[in-house]
């Protein structure tokens, strides 16, 4: 018992401190302050981006995860999943490999048309999707698997070919899992450090989220950083509560 | 529009062998205990197994793994109504009749839905349904697209009892003017007698048995028929003037004939006594009350002992012979009561 309110203060705690000590007069000027304003902006930005990005690539992928067994399934999984348990950072390390201007396929990218992707916007995208994207595809295939598959077979019988199965049968059927998904992601990319700094740097107006901007902050003007992490924070409660019947409610 | 299949599909040890004609306008109902491969038949005639064999539709070859020919499903025009009604949860029930159709869908579909007297659940969600009429929805549904083969896998099973008889009337009705060809798969011999013309019994994956209804129930070939038309069902060797069981016992019945041969008898000329019987009854055997269930008017007693029965009796004789499970007695069976074909 002692141990668990130990552990639920460790939680508690650091929250607490963060409502207690906030400059509650200084919290307004800050927000509106132009540089909170630009990480704000650049941040729903990259996240809204990167959460469009990961339903297009991340729902067919869910797809053919759901449909596979066996190994290839689970070499898949292991592939997918790989990102949500790997250190961000390395994760950046990776992209900047990847796509970096001598990487493997930024080189080409850069060499052929010039195109440098490391420290821009596009470079935060990307490493936010890299990151988030697997919160999305786990929920979809989650919601997939599921799924009655005589659903699907009805409408086959009734004459629908493969498209019109997809869309106006299977995907309406999951699009709970998918919601649920895309919430999760974006809330993972909003909050995304690690990677983004790592792959696109530290640049105000272009690459510099609000978590970058908290972490630079908190050196020169506390009060600024206190403000940003409240608008986090209020995110991450209105998401809990928003969702509070599809994940409170399973229990 | 007939129907010719030769179905063969194996996996997990479990083989179909199954060949299958069916004439235009005929419904054949295909009945057999659980796992039997009934639901794999259909599912295989809808085209969502992959088969070893050949299904021919109305002169369309559908499958064929000789010249590795297959129809996908939607291409089948077949329907294939479930034994849950599997009406699409998000969309209406309008919605859910269109959407097998192509061009008008909404207003044909209203017709069929005006028609079958259920225009003014259009609107409804199908969680609105009752069970009932959830299963009639899918019917039409299925039905509106006009399919050349009806498939239909144990459409009444997971209703109430009490609503069954009025869907199975609307479903007699609904399949009298369907023109397709007609295949129902089900475990309920009521089912089975007031919707098919033609029985097909499936055991561990094979046909054990075909005919009219009146034909498979005179002459059953296996226990299931046996119990499904309630009368006990002997395997021996003819002799003659009688048949010998695998246990060596006699059972004498004229016309016994020789070979391997089946025997019934209706549990209503199983005679008991309490204690030995004198004169004609040729086939006497002690036997023992293993339990009693009241049907009806009259009490089943299924009895142990050399020749494993199942009597019928009024109460009137349960309570004059003292019958009660364990009581032993005298088991009587006239032989012209016996009747044998060969197996």
């Amino acid at each position: 018992m002692a141990l668990a309110v130990a552990g639920l203060l460790l939680f508690l705690l650091p929250l607490a401190g963060l409502v207690a000590r906030a400059p509650w007069d200084q919290v307004g000027p800050a927000l509106v302050a132009p540089e909170t304003a630009t990480a704000l902006g650049l941040s729903l930005f990259c996240s809204v981006t990167a959460t469009a990005i990961a339903l297009v690539l991340g729902i067919p992928l869910a797809l053919l995860l759901a449909r596979t067994s066996g190994a290839p399934r689970a070499i898949l999984r292991a592939l997918t999943t790989l990102p949500m348990v790997l250190p961000p950072v390395v994760g950046g390390v990776a992209l900047w490999l990847a796509f970096g201007r001598r990487g493997l396929v930024g080189g080409p990218l850069y060499n052929a048309f010039g195109i440098q992707i490391p420290f821009t916007t596009a470079a935060a995208v990307i490493a936010e999707t890299f990151v988030a994207m697997p919160f999305l595809v786990i929920a979809v295939e989650g919601g997939l698997r599921a799924l009655d598959a005589r659903y699907e077979e009805a409408a086959r019988a009734l004459g629908a070919g493969g498209w019109k199965v997809f869309s106006r049968v299977t995907l309406p059927l999951v699009r709970p899992a998918i919601f649920s998904g895309a919430v999760l992601c974006w809330a993972r990319a909003l909050g995304e450090f690690g990677a983004t700094i790592t792959f696109a740097g530290n640049l105000p107006g272009r690459t510099q989220t609000i978590p970058l901007a908290v972490y630079i902050a908190l050196e020169t003007r506390p009060e600024g950083a206190i403000a940003l992490s409240l608008i986090l924070l209020a995110v991450s409660l209105a998401i809990l509560i928003g969702m509070r019947d599809r994940w409170l409610g399973a229990l | 529009m007939s129907l010719t299949a030769q179905v063969r599909v194996a996996r997990d040890g479990f083989v179909l062998d199954v060949d299958l004609n069916v004439g235009a306008g005929e419904t054949v109902a295909v009945l057999g205990p659980n796992g039997a491969g009934k639901t794999t038949l259909l599912r295989a005639l809808a085209g969502l197994v992959a088969i070893d064999g050949r299904v021919e539709l109305d002169g369309d070859v559908l499958d064929d793994s000789t010249s590795k020919r297959h129809v996908p499903t939607e291409r089948r025009r077949v329907g294939l109504v479930f034994q849950d009604h599997v009406l699409f949860p998000h969309m209406t029930v309008l919605d859910n009749v269109a959407f097998g159709l192509k061009r008008d869908g909404r207003r044909v579909a209203r017709e069929w839905l005006d028609h079958a007297g259920l225009g003014d659940r259009a609107n409804a969600m199908p969680r609105e349904l009752s069970g009932g009429q959830a299963q009639r929805v899918a019917l039409i549904r299925t039905l509106a697209t006009e399919p050349r083969l009806l498939l239909l896998d144990e459409p009444l099973s997971a209703l109430d009892v009490s609503i069954r008889a009025e869907v199975r009337r609307d479903l007699s009705r609904q399949l009298a003017g369907f023109r397709g060809v007609r295949i129902l798969v089900t475990h309920d011999p009521l089912e089975a007698i007031a919707l098919a013309d033609r029985l097909v019994v499936l055991e561990h994956g094979k046909v054990v048995q075909s005919g009219s209804p009146a034909e498979v129930t005179a002459r059953p070939r296996s226990r299931f028929v046996a119990d499904l038309a309630g009368v006990n069902l002997l395997r021996g060797r003819g002799r003659g003037d009688h048949v010998e069981l695998e246990n060596g016992t006699g059972v004498a019945a004229p016309e016994a004939g020789d070979g391997d041969v089946f025997a019934v008898i209706h549990p209503r000329a199983v005679a008991l006594y309490t204690s030995r019987p004198e004169g004609t009854p040729r086939n006497v055997w002690r036997g023992r009350a293993e339990d009693l269930d009241l049907q009806g008017e009259r009490v089943r007693v299924r009895l142990s002992g050399t020749v494993p029965l199942v009597a019928e009796v009024t109460p009137s004789a349960v309570r004059e012979l003292h019958l009660d499970a364990g009581a032993e007695v005298w088991v009587a069976v006239k032989a012209t009561e016996v009747s044998v074909y060969p197996a």
